[in-house]
């Protein structure tokens, strides 16, 4: 008797060994600012690829998290777990007044509101005087978690995977719940959701809460694996890069923004000497190509790829 | 009487003029991005940059060709014209039958392309360009010197809009172009070359955004980063107002303009994120915009 475990399972358990394994040959600090970004861009594949709703201003929540986790842990001097908590709950609470006043608008204007008002928080956080303003804050402590010093990378490594591990299934579980299901259904057929008697409002609000809060703990974690936070994390820059990740890795799977961010992050890092202002353009031209001919995505091509030689070997 | 609430009349009639500059740009761009959206079902990401390329395209005629202002007016716009059309025919005419939602992505990989672009071959900084010298100086009003390179712009700005309406709306290529609007499929019935109008709208309405960054080119250091910040102000400003009606969307950039030059004056702190502020707010009382129809 074999037992048979779903490609999904497999896919989830290989996932976590290889994580595990990793920092023997990736410098870690490279892993956790992909597994931070790979948060960030889960989280927002919940809400683009899950429930259709397309937010351009997604980086406030990262950059709130990572503004409040970093004063609370300088400033204020909190555990690094308080200081990780205060950063997500804020950018949670973010999402829900930023998400009741978008989710008003439908289709191409709840992106054109969601990235005016991440702009109107990006100026907020441009003046006040607890960010730092363009310099950012900097020199954050990382602090301790249950007696393991953070300061080290190895430790630090093992809390951002369990972080990233935790989030995920969290995600994956949201998808696969009966609320998973209902927001499947806003995004296919909002209409009919509606006269199911689902108070449509309310699931979009919830989502981009739960997509918010899930941003701020990406956001947090990077501070504190970072040390600092600046203005480039709220900026509209990293709002596109995030529907970039997502776009890429292909939204509407559970592992599109993972390969999506990975790709990404090091795209960046790898070019980021060589070729300077140029990885702009490259950033765009990977846009322009992935809407033209890839929608997709990476793992979604997969996929269908997968089903495609599924089918011909049952002779369809 | 010379000041208002603490505020000396000059600086408030000042901050009010330069209020309406910026409404003017806000008046055009958008107007320019409700055209299109009303043909293509496109919402124009890359309008800013196009606005950037305006200003860019006018500081490298004067550089290299020795051409001045009133040639970049002229020619600029056309060459952004020209870039649209272009970007229509390889581009956005594949993404018509798909979500509303690609074409943002898209042109916002174009964005940044053109951006980056720019940034690459000229850095960051702004270029000096020069007020042309017939409209160097000021006219002194009694109450105000009213520099007339600023009045200059709003002029010409409402000019441009207005003629935009009056085409869309009295001319018989208006007509087509608003039935084609409407039912694309039964005004192609009627022999209209649908895909010809839909080309010629991008390239208009692309070409109105370089014509306000030939405008601004003296007004702002033309440089690559121009256009990034103003263009989301103006998705603001098309929320707000809504992309029904031209007028609509003229009379609220310039508003909106006003409003953020009067909160320059009395409460500066606010003065970037006021129409943001706005925003919010009529999202609460009226969310399908002040000229808007829910669809």
């Amino acid at each position: 008797m074999i037992a048979r475990f779903s490609p999904a399972a497999l896919g989830y358990a290989g996932g976590v060994i290889l994580l595990l394994l990793a920092p023997a040959v990736i410098y870690p600090v490279l892993i956790m600012k992909v597994l931070c970004f790979a948060l960030f861009a889960c989280a927002f594949n919940l809400l683009l690829g899950y429930t259709g709703l397309l937010s351009f201003g997604h980086a406030v929540f990262l950059g709130a998290a990572a503004y409040i986790t970093g004063h609370v842990l300088k400033v204020w001097e909190w555990p690094t777990l308080a200081g990780l908590l205060a950063g997500t709950l804020v950018a949670g609470a973010l999402g829900w007044v930023i998400g009741s006043l978008a989710i008003r608008r439908q289709g191409i204007y709840f992106a054109m509101v969601t990235l005016a008002l991440s702009q109107m928080v990006y100026f907020f956080f441009l003046q006040a005087h607890f960010t730092g303003g363009e310099d950012g804050l900097q020199g954050v402590p990382r602090g301790d978690l249950f007696g393991l010093d953070l300061a080290q990378d190895q430790n630090l490594y093992y809390v951002v995977v369990a972080i990233f591990v935790a989030a995920f299934w969290l995600i994956h579980r949201t998808i696969h719940s009966p609320f998973g299901q209902i927001l499947k259904a806003i995004r296919e057929n909002e209409p009919r959701a509606i006269s199911l008697g689902y108070d449509v409002a309310k699931y979009k609000l919830l989502a981009f809460a739960l997509s918010a809060t899930l941003a701020g703990l990406a956001g947090a974690t990077k501070t504190v694996v970072f040390k600092f936070a600046t203005l480039t994390d709220a900026h509209w820059h990293t709002s596109g890069e995030v529907v970039l990740m997502t776009l890429l890795g292909g939204m509407g799977t559970v592992f599109g923004p993972v390969v999506g961010s990975s790709v990404i992050v090091t795209l960046q890092n790898e070019l980021a000497d060589k070729v300077g202002s140029l990885v702009t353009v490259i950033m765009g031209a990977i846009f322009v190509i992935c809407v033209l001919a890839f929608r997709r995505g990476i793992v979604g091509e997969g996929i269908a790829l997968y089903r495609r030689m599924i089918g011909q070997k049952n002779g369809r | 009487m010379t000041d208002f609430f603490g505020v000396p009349l000059p600086a408030l009639f000042g901050q009010l003029v330069l209020g309406l500059v910026n409404g003017s740009f806000y008046a055009v761009l958008s107007l320019g991005l409700a055209v299109i959206f009303g043909m293509l079902n496109i919402i124009n990401f890359a309008h800013g940059a196009l606005y950037m390329m305006g200003a860019m395209l006018a500081w490298i005629l004067l550089e290299y060709l020795g051409l001045g202002y009133w040639w970049s007016l002229l020619l600029a716009p056309v060459g952004v014209g020209a870039i649209g059309i272009v970007i229509e025919r390889a581009l956005l005419q594949w993404l018509y039958k798909l979500d509303h939602l690609y074409g943002l992505l898209l042109t916002f990989g174009l964005a940044l392309i053109i951006e980056g672009f720019f940034r690459h071959l000229y850095g960051v900084a702004g270029q000096p360009y020069s007020i042309p010298d017939e409209l160097a100086g000021a006219i002194n009003l009694g109450f105000m010197f009213l520099p007339k390179y600023r009045a200059w712009i709003i002029v010409a700005s409402l000019t441009v809009c207005l003629g935009t309406w009056f085409m869309i709306e009295k001319t018989r290529l208006g007509a087509y172009l608003r039935a084609a609007t409407e039912n694309p499929a039964l005004t192609q019935a009627f022999g209209i070359n649908v895909p010809l109008m839909v080309m010629l709208t991008y390239g208009f309405g692309v070409g109105l955004a370089g014509f306000a960054g030939v405008l601004a080119a003296p007004a702002t250091q033309p440089g690559p980063l121009m256009g990034s910040n103003l263009i989301i102000t103006v998705f603001a400003v098309v929320v707000i107002g809504g992309m029904g009606s031209i007028l609509g969307s003229v009379f609220t950039g310039l508003g909106l303009g006003l409003i953020e030059g009067l909160a320059k004056v009395f409460y500066p702190e606010i003065s970037a994120t006021v129409v943001f502020i706005i925003m919010a707010i009529i999202l609460m009382f009226r969310p399908a915009g002040l000229f808007g129809r829910e669809k």
